[in-house]
């Protein structure tokens, strides 16, 4: 157990690190380390409990907490929340306090625009694995391989289009993925 | 709360208490779904005044170079502005204490049902649909690199090591951003 907490420190606090360009371009690292390294839970699970996380309310990492309570109780929700949120947090009120110092330097907008594409790639993984684990279902002939189901694909792709051309509530998309999911079509 | 008459600029706003951030960071974290940025700024902006437009876009901005939650880092910044750390420490715990309650819930709700079928079905609609909006966002953000050759081949190539390759991703961000900024420093976007 403490094995396990002291794992999740670890990995937890380097990914507070390396979160830039908001929360979830840490989502493939940590499903990287949780699913395939520690084999805590499976890659279906990961990604039913990411999209949980995404239809609760508040910040995008909520998945955070919600994994160490998953893998380690009340005790490594604490542990995963401590070592993923204060050290970003820290770095930001010492930031703040740089801030204005360098407001003017001519660096500022390079640093900026090579983040950028890095934030692109990262969060475009993020969407390839997510898909890659979540439509998917065990196949029919040989049921510990995992197969595309079309249901799942089409919900996917759906969600994805109304989103892009739309500025509709994301809850009302999961939600009605989630509903049409229940139907079982196509899975 | 107090709320000011008229939004006079500069310094003239009072500051919030470390329990005001808390509480109002507490009531955001209750209502913010999907996405809490929106709301974050209606209540930042609009609703306490704490900020002017061009302070919130301003600070808005750093969070978004630094490393963390976009949101969550908004929250401690604001926090660290009025009342130092222990305001950045109210605002963040504020933030987060309704999501996490609301996370352990569904946790135990997927625990519980998740080897019902039905139950199977719903939770794998809602995997596929949450993945749908992801691809949505990182659309979004890509449209912008679209005439930007450089960092078009940035961003596959992070792609190609992280999606494909499953390459860890501090050496890569380690090798990768440096370089990324130096290009761009060098070649332009």
């Amino acid at each position: 157990m403490i094995q396990t907490l002291i794992s999740l420190f670890i990995i937890f606090f380097q990914l507070s690190f390396l979160a830039f360009g908001g929360g979830n371009t840490i989502v493939p690292e940590m499903q990287r380390q949780v699913v395939e390294v520690e084999h805590w839970i499976s890659a279906q699970e990961f990604t039913a409990l990411f999209a949980l996380a995404q239809a609760a309310p508040g910040p995008n990492l909520m998945i955070v907490p919600m994994l160490g309570w998953r893998i380690a109780g009340f005790a490594g929700l604490a542990v995963t929340s401590i070592a993923n949120f204060l050290p970003s947090s820290i770095i930001t009120v010492l930031a703040m306090r740089a801030w204005n110092k360098y407001k003017d330097h001519r660096w500022r907008p390079v640093i900026q625009a090579g983040l950028l594409p890095m934030t692109v790639g990262v969060i475009a993984s993020t969407a390839f694995i997510l898909v890659g684990a979540s439509d998917k279902t065990p196949s029919a002939t040989a049921p510990e391989t995992l197969d595309y189901s079309w249901g799942l694909v089409a919900i996917t792709a759906i969600a994805a289009a109304i989103a892009i051309r739309s500025r509709i509530h994301p809850l009302w998309i999961l939600l009605a993925g989630a509903l049409i999911g229940a139907s079982g079509i196509g899975q | 709360m107090d709320v000011e008459e008229a939004p006079a600029p500069g310094q003239d706003r009072p500051a919030p208490t470390v329990f005001e951030l808390f509480s109002a960071f507490l009531q955001l974290g209750l209502v913010a779904f999907g996405g809490a940025l929106p709301l974050v700024r209606q209540l930042a902006v609009e609703d306490r005044k704490w900020l002017s437009p061009e302070e919130f876009t301003d600070t808005l901005g750093l969070c978004q170079v630094l490393p963390g939650g976009n949101v969550i880092n908004f929250s401690v910044a604001v926090g660290a502005r009025f009342r130092g750390m222990r305001g950045a420490l109210a605002a963040l715990a504020g933030f987060v204490a309704v999501p996490t309650v609301v996370v352990i819930l569904l946790a135990g709700i997927y625990d519980r049902y998740q080897h019902n079928v039905h139950v199977g079905h719903f939770f794998a609609g809602l995997a596929a649909a949450a993945a749908g909006l992801m691809v949505s966002v990182a659309w979004r953000i890509a449209v912008p690199l679209r005439r930007r050759p450089v960092s078009i081949a940035v961003a596959l190539t992070f792609f190609v090591a992280i999606a494909l390759l499953r390459l860890p991703l501090l050496p890569t961000m380690a090798v990768l951003i440096p370089g990324s900024i130096l290009a761009i420093g060098r070649f332009g976007a």
